[in-house]
């Protein structure tokens, strides 16, 4: 797994869980590219770089299943926790994982 | 200088029976502020362990003994009394020698002074004091919460209330929280009469404990009991009339009436008292792992208490809790060190249990198996080859096996294969070789628990008719047909009975790895059996994941919007992302915008509208298609509704170029300007357009009319296609001109204009109900027989269904989603998140 920071030095207050709709995703734009978070059926809640390991695919876009999305673009699964590809695509590269946090029903990022 | 005997700490006098007690048996002074579940357990397993050492004194807020209040629930709904649940009767503290002070709260402890202060003046000193104050429940900060009739669900009290308050006939509830305690309370209350509406915020029942799945069974059974729900669900403001509640409001507008409201959000560790006290706070009372507090001579126990940073709401970690504080006083050994949860719902005939890491994740894998015949949902999920958690619904019996192997931390790779059927399935099978236990099994032993089929049975059909596979084993003799968990069973007796011969691969295959069925099975059955819903359909067909994956569900989606137009809500999580934003992602994350062009017709002011929208919103590139209009590529995602806004003001619709539905009926000029033209291609093919637009179907569908046989229109390599003839019009099925080039077959030729739509409606239809996702039709053609196909469109009563079931569905459909998401629906799709990274991060 690869995390994109370990220890942010800021908590940035993006939203609600309940404003990201249930086995989907919103995204937050940065100045270094989207950050994908995603709200999984069971009610858990993931953040990832919005962007495919293959070829950059926007994973925000996907269909969430489980704790996966299925990129838009050509079909990868991509394992929510850790941003690794599934099945497969195992070992092919791999998205970086941004830290992130709920308190009380909202969610933080982190910022480096 | 030593303490005088007759001395507090603070120099003040002791009362004489405190005197002669500490000089004569030397009794040290224990108090407990709290008489509930914690302050009285902990009592109990001091005295357990040393019955003489304290002098015990209990202050209660509540003016009762000590009672479980985990059953106020049962005696909410009626199924207990108040007498049933005591605990600790009076008797008890007579005999064990303890003051009970009853009713009284205690408002002030003088840490210095070492003595508590509680209402009404009574003061009494401690050596050693235990704070067990629980907790308070959340009062949501809404307007209108503190109108007669809005209570929380913690004590007797608040159950003589709502008892009382169902007392009125035709009292109608409304209770905020679909967690354990909501639903207990709305289960209650339906017990006693009244209408009750579980209201909750999150889309999932009891989601802190139950995956997606179990929370969709549960609210199913709680239905069939009475108890509404409302999913998602945003509270908005309690109204009133006269002081008394008499609805709630929610943020979509509804108003839903009630006259007793019941909050239950959840629970906030009561700490007021150590707060004044001085005592260490972080989210509860802080804690070490022998109970003790920031002042030694105190300790905490129970809800109030925050332990290694977590707190807890339920009496399992408490009893745990209260033996590592009794061994603190009695001078023992013993620590605590945080406890796994596991929840059961008390709500009579509703199963269900939730332990650990029920929702799998990280490195997790699920073992999920589904009875659909008992309503029964069980999900595993292993982690490290061992048990990390459970979710079970509708047959709970083995929670406390799941819960044990997962405390102990057993490794149950060996166990694996049958660890989701029980403990006395795996234990009754352990040692055994699968195969050797099989050929054991008597020929009276029973297989298939659905269709009551026996072993000799099976073994029997086998040899006598020759069966080879499994799918011949099901038709001839049920077996195994219906809930299929048999199925390992039954292919052991067909390797058993033929050796070699057993043809493993059998039936058709399944629409994805999270299920056995195929897909005309699953068709069939959302139709025979009225599923409505997605978890219906994967809970009915027992599927075996929780919840499907990106090849099943935009099927099942698919499935049941052409099984139940206008009843089915569409799941907009299950589609493809062009489908989601209605535009086609491209491959840089922009979209392409293609409006319809009706029939391949457009004009001067479509044009001009068009073009201003490139203008305005800088589109890159703007493309003639292959479908006879026009597409606007490069379009970023933030811009699609208002670029959507700007066509539909100019009269254009979605062409829906990223649907499986129609796409375009191309034409040819006909008879309007051609001098072969025999009929009015142009005309057919814009009033095919506009009946069928905006249809969902297996896969794509584009239609072409060509006015004479040149076919200009390239009907004949399109899904449906018309050719033209002086006599009527050939109606053409089956073409494809992509990744498999073929020219149609003639389906039927039809003499009026008005025929040959009624046709095409009806083939379309009959591809709607029959074909498979993402089977195109001529691949749906080649399945099933140009002739069946015929077959249907030449009955005219068959015909007529057909198309009047198309049109039907053509009621809910041919709503443009541009306009739609232009009027604001779903615009989270569209909006970030939030901009706050961008500036935050200079
Ligand atoms: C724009 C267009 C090409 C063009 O510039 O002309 C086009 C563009 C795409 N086609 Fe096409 N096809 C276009 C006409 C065709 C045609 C010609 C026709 O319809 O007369 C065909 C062959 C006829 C047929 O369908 O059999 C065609 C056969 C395909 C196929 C192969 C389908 C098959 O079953 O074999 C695909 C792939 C798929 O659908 O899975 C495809 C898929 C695509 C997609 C949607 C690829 C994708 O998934 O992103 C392209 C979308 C680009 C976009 O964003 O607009 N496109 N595509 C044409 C849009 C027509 C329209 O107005 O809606
Ligand atoms: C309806 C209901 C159903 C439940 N069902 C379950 C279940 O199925 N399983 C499960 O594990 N748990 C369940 N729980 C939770 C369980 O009841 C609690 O975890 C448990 O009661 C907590 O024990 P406690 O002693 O910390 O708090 P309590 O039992 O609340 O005891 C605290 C006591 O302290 C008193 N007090 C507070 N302040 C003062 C003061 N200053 N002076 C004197 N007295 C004071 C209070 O009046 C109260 O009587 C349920 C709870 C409720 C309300
Ligand atoms: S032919 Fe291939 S590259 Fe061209 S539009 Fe169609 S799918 Fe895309
Ligand atoms: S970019 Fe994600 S699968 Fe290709």
């Amino acid at each position: 797994m690869n995390v994109l920071v370990k220890d942010p030095i800021d908590w940035i207050d993006v939203g609600a869980i309940t404003d990201i709709p249930s086995r989907g995703a919103r995204r937050v734009p940065t100045p270094t590219g989207d950050v994908a978070i995603f709200r999984t059926g069971d009610g858990k809640v993931f953040a990832l770089k919005d962007a495919c390991p293959h070829k950059g695919g926007p994973l925000s876009q996907g269909i969430v299943h489980g704790h996966a999305v299925t990129c838009p673009l050509h079909a990868w699964s991509i394992d929510l926790a850790t941003g690794e590809p599934m099945g497969a695509d195992r070992g092919k590269g791999c998205t970086p994982v941004v830290p992130l946090e709920v308190r009380e029903g909202r969610l933080f990022l982190g910022r480096i | 200088m030593a303490q005088d005997l007759d001395r507090d700490g603070a120099g003040r006098r002791l009362p004489l029976a405190r005197l002669i007690g500490e000089t004569l048996m030397a009794k040290e002074r224990l108090i407990v502020v709290g008489n509930g579940m914690a302050g009285c357990r902990a009592v109990q397993d001091v005295l357990k362990r040393d019955p003489d050492r304290y002098e015990i004194t209990i202050f209660g807020a509540e003016p009762r003994v000590n009672y479980d209040r985990i059953m106020l629930s049962p005696v909410l709904a009626g199924e207990k009394t108040f007498a049933d649940i005591v605990i600790n009767d009076e008797a008890w503290y007579r005999d064990n020698a303890i003051t009970l002070h009853a009713g009284r709260a205690v408002q002030v402890i003088d840490r210095e002074a070492r003595v508590v202060r509680a209402e009404g003046g009574l003061e009494v000193g401690y050596d050693r004091l235990i704070l067990a104050t629980g907790s308070d429940p959340i009062r949501l900060p809404l307007p209108g919460g503190d109108l007669k009739g809005v209570v929380t669900f913690r004590d007797l009290d608040d159950v003589e209330a709502m008892v009382a308050a169902s007392a009125q006939t035709g009292a109608r509830a409304v209770v905020i929280g679909g967690g354990l305690l909501g639903i207990e309370a709305a289960y209650g209350l339906v017990r006693r009469g009244m209408a009750a509406t579980v209201v909750h915020l999150v889309d999932v029942l009891m989601e802190r404990q139950l995956d997606a799945s179990a929370g969709f069974l549960l609210a199913d059974a709680l239905a069939t009991k009475g108890v509404a729900t409302e999913l998602g669900a945003v509270s908005e403001e309690i109204v009133g009339v006269n002081g008394q509640v008499t609805g709630l409001k929610l943020k979509d507008g509804r108003t839903l009436p009630c006259d007793l409201l019941v909050m239950a959000v959840g629970i906030r560790p009561n700490t007021n008292l150590a707060k004044a006290a001085g005592l260490e706070i972080g989210r509860g009372l802080i804690v070490d792992d022998q109970m003790r507090t920031s002042d030694p001579r105190i300790s905490a126990v129970g809800e109030c208490v925050e332990h290694r940073g977590q707190c807890y709401g339920l009496v399992a970690p408490i009893w745990e809790m209260c033996k590592a504080l009794a061994a603190g006083l009695t001078d023992t050994a013993g620590d605590y060190a945080g406890s796994v949860l596991s929840t059961r719902l008390k709500v009579s005939g509703v199963d269900v249990f939730s332990a650990g890491k029920f929702a799998g994740g990280d490195g997790c894998e699920d073992i999920v198996f589904r009875d659909a015949g008992r309503g029964v949902y069980k999900r595993v999920v292993i982690e490290d080859g061992k048990v990390a958690g459970a979710v079970l619904f509708g047959d709970a019996a083995d929670g406390a096996w799941y819960f044990d192997l997962m405390r102990r931390n057993t490794p149950v790779a060996e166990i694996r294969e049958t660890l989701i059927f029980g403990q006395s399935v795996t234990e009754g099978l352990r040692g055994l070789d699968p195969s050797a236990a099989v050929a054991a099994l008597a020929d009276s032993a029973e297989v298939c628990g659905c269709n009551g089929v026996c072993k000799g049975a099976i073994t029997g059909a086998i040899v006598e008719q020759g069966l080879k596979t499994l799918e011949s084993v099901r038709a001839v003799t049920k077996a195994s047909a219906s809930c299929g968990s048999c199925t390992p069973l039954v292919e052991k007796l067909l390797i058993l009975t033929l050796g070699d011969g057993f043809q493993a691969q059998t039936g058709p295959k399944p629409v994805c790895g999270c299920t056995h069925h195929g897909h005309t099975e699953a068709r069939r059955r959302i139709v025979a059996e009225g599923l409505k819903s997605m978890p219906a359909v994967m809970q009915a067909l027992e599927w075996t994941t929780p919840d499907g994956c990106a090849s099943c569900r935009p099927a099942l989606n698919y499935y049941l919007i052409c099984a139940w137009p206008g009843d089915y809500q569409d799941d907009k999580q299950s589609r493809f992302i062009n489908e989601r934003v209605h535009a086609n992602i491209q491959k840089d994350g922009t979209y392409s915008v293609v409006p319809r062009m009706w029939g391949g017709m457009t004009s001067s002011d479509e044009l001009r509208a068009i073009a201003d929208v490139v203008d305005k919103f800088k589109i890159p590139s703007v493309k003639v298609t292959g479908g006879q209009r026009i597409d606007l590529l490069g379009v970023q995602k933030d811009d699609l509704p208002a670029v959507w806004a700007d066509l539909n003001a100019a009269g254009m619709v979605s062409g829906h170029a990223y649907a499986k539905g129609l796409r375009t009926v191309k034409t040819c000029v006909g008879t309007d300007w051609c001098r072969f033209g025999t009929q009015d291609s142009t005309g057919l093919g814009v009033r095919l357009e506009k009946f069928m637009w905006g249809s969902w179907t297996p896969a794509k569908v584009k239609l072409g009319v060509s006015g004479c046989p040149r076919n200009c229109a390239e009907a004949t390599c399109k899904d449906i296609g018309v050719i033209c003839v002086d006599s009527g019009y050939e109606i053409h099925v089956g073409g494809a001109a992509g990744l498999h080039i073929q020219g149609t077959e003639l389906l039927t030729k039809v003499a009026t204009e008005e025929e040959a739509i009624w046709t095409i409606c009806a083939v379309t239809q009959a591809y709607r109900e029959q074909g498979w996702y993402l089977e195109r039709i001529y691949k749906w053609m080649a399945r099933v027989g140009l002739d069946s196909i015929r077959a249907q469109v030449e009955d005219p009563a068959a015909r007529r269904a057909l198309h009047d079931r198309f049109a039907y569905s053509q009621r809910f459909s041919r709503v443009d989603p541009w306009a739609e998401r232009v009027a604001g629906r779903h615009t989270e799709e569209f909006n970030p998140l939030s901009r706050r990274m961008e500036f935050a991060t200079a």
